[in-house]
């Protein structure tokens, strides 16, 4: 069979495009597949953000069907205010439009995450230095936490002590640090 | 310009250093996601947010103070022509999406290669860094080094309980892909990999075909990154993937030794046919080519061919791409035109070694 664009070269993909029930079948070479746009590198993407944006829609759907929260008013409320960006939208293109909406669409995320992520819904990872200098100090706290109720189960009293001494120093620090910020 | 002078182009220095476990890892890649703060992210900004960020980088720029690196060359996606996108995308120092964002997309790429910084992308920062062989530790680590300082000059996105926020879900928390390149003929081979494919994905790590996303794997070399992001540290990840990679190291090096002892003739049968293929085909289409040149390259490593250089296989999978046939060409080629330039590239490549 021959490329139906180029009627030159031998057609070497075959797409079938169905529009409204309809099915045309399209025969081409790589060379005019990319030329005339049948196939682009995001081709390659698509599968997974289908995926992902089936994920988002069946979480909008639950309650109510899609058509019938479109037409409640307050369904408007889930407008990133930051950029506009609906939460409609998201779910369909699967990609949130500003740092603003991971706040705006909170509510519905953390099933989103837990699907994507082995049921994570909390970052565990690296904290950047300067700007979540506080967090860290927090995540320290915690860890510390932690480990004071473990010495402590096992009846290791003096390393107990030094511990629960850093927690404290932490915590007077921690306290400092917010008053600052709020000068 | 000649073959050689050609070849030293098309393969990105750092990839002629002899890394760990390189009989059977290509290369250790990291990738980490940014984003500024207070603008949208490329998927809904509008040009004039996106020229804010590219100016960021055109400033550093012009006073190369990145990091300790101070061999950046910035170059914009709206700059090239098309056919240089497409070689540093084989090359894979930017994303296919990079180059079509086009406008006030840009990168910064190192001297050697091994760093590269895509500027609005899918994300508004994505640091990139390469190493030849099995270091994904050391890859982690300058990654970290570069993103602290980014860090002391911009205000990331960064949510206490979401981490550094990404413009898709599926990145969101490190913002990090941590990701191997290896060659596994044998695995393949013996239909081994089949089984193990499976099991990996279970401990939230994703095996594919060299292309990424939908391809199936050719030329026997297989990528496997991680696929969870949030909820992990990036050291977890790090070490998970390590672990798994070790496995299908040892695997890998079990099944080669089995097929060599089992099938001698037949296994030097087929890799010197491959060689001969090679060495003498007048049209080659790319697929082909991959699964020749893999067998070479286990023949390579199995000791049964000692007279060409080791990267053979990495060199030729690049130059034998489209991008690179036709930046060597100088002009558009259709897919024949290809297979031909293909097959005599590759004969001359031989012809250099003996």
């Amino acid at each position: 069979m021959e490329c139906q664009e180029c009627h030159e070269r031998p057609a070497t993909l075959h797409f079938s495009k169905i529009v409204n029930g309809n099915k045309t079948e399209i025969h081409v070479c790589e060379y005019c597949a990319k030329e005339k746009g049948y196939m682009g590198y995001e081709d390659e993407a698509y599968s997974l953000h289908n995926l992902l944006s089936g994920l988002f829609n069946f979480d909008a759907g639950s309650g109510f069907s899609e058509q019938h929260t479109s037409s409640v008013p307050s369904e408007k409320g889930l407008t990133c205010p930051k950029c506009g960006m609906t939460y409609q939208e998201f779910a369909r293109i699967g990609k949130f439009g500003c740092a603003h909406c991971y706040q705006t669409f909170s509510d519905r995320l953390n099933p989103v995450f837990r699907r994507v992520h082995s049921g994570n819904t909390t970052h565990h990872g690296k904290i950047p230095s300067r700007i979540g200098s506080g967090i860290q100090q927090k995540r320290k706290l915690s860890e510390y936490r932690e480990q004071l109720k473990q010495l402590i189960a096992n009846e290791e009293f003096e390393s107990a002590a030094e511990v629960r001494d850093k927690i404290k120093q932490l915590e007077k620090d921690l306290n400092r640090d917010g008053e600052g910020e709020e000068e | 310009m000649s073959l050689q002078q050609f070849m030293n182009e098309a393969i990105s220095p750092w990839m002629k250093e002899e890394g760990p476990d390189s009989d059977i890892v290509m290369s250790s890649r990291i990738r980490l996601a940014r984003n500024f703060e207070q603008v949208p992210f490329p998927i809904i900004a509008d040009s004039a947010d996106l020229e804010k960020v590219l100016l960021f980088f055109q400033k550093e720029y012009e006073h190369q103070s990145f990091s300790n690196y101070n061999d950046l060359a910035l170059v914009k996606m709206r700059d090239l022509k098309p056919i240089e996108k497409k070689v540093l995308v084989e090359k894979h120092l930017i994303s296919p999406h990079l180059a079509e964002n086009d406008e006030e997309a840009a990168a910064l790429i190192s001297s050697n290669e091994q760093v590269s910084v895509m500027v609005n992308e899918e994300d508004h920062i994505r640091i990139q860094l390469y190493f030849p062989g099995f270091q994904l530790e050391k890859a982690l680590e300058q990654a970290f080094t570069f993103d602290d300082w980014l860090e002391e000059r911009i205000n990331y996105a960064f949510d206490e309980k979401r981490g550094y926020l990404t413009s898709c879900p599926t990145n969101v928390g490190t913002g990090m892909r941590a990701s191997v390149m290896m060659h596994l003929p044998a695995l393949a081979l013996t239909q081994k990999i089949n089984r193990m494919i499976p099991a990996i994905s279970q401990l939230g790590l994703v095996v594919r075909g060299i292309y990424g996303e939908g391809s199936e794997a050719i030329g026997n070399i297989f990528q496997i990154s991680n696929q969870i992001t949030l909820g992990k540290s990036e050291q977890d990840i790090v070490q998970d993937l390590r672990s798994v990679v070790n496995q299908l190291i040892d695997q890998e090096r079990k099944a080669r030794q089995l097929l060599v002892e089992q099938s001698e003739l037949q296994l030097e049968d087929r890799i010197f046919r491959s060689y001969g293929i090679l060495q003498h085909s007048r049209i080659i289409e790319s697929k082909e080519a991959a699964k020749c040149l893999s067998d070479v390259q286990l023949g390579i490593d199995v000791g049964y061919i000692n007279d060409i250089s080791k990267s053979i296989l990495n060199e030729l999978m690049i130059l034998s791409q489209p991008g690179f046939l036709q930046h060597y060409a100088k002009r558009m080629l259709s897919a024949k035109e290809r297979d031909v330039l293909r097959a005599s590239l590759i004969r001359e490549r031989f012809k250099l070694e003996i």
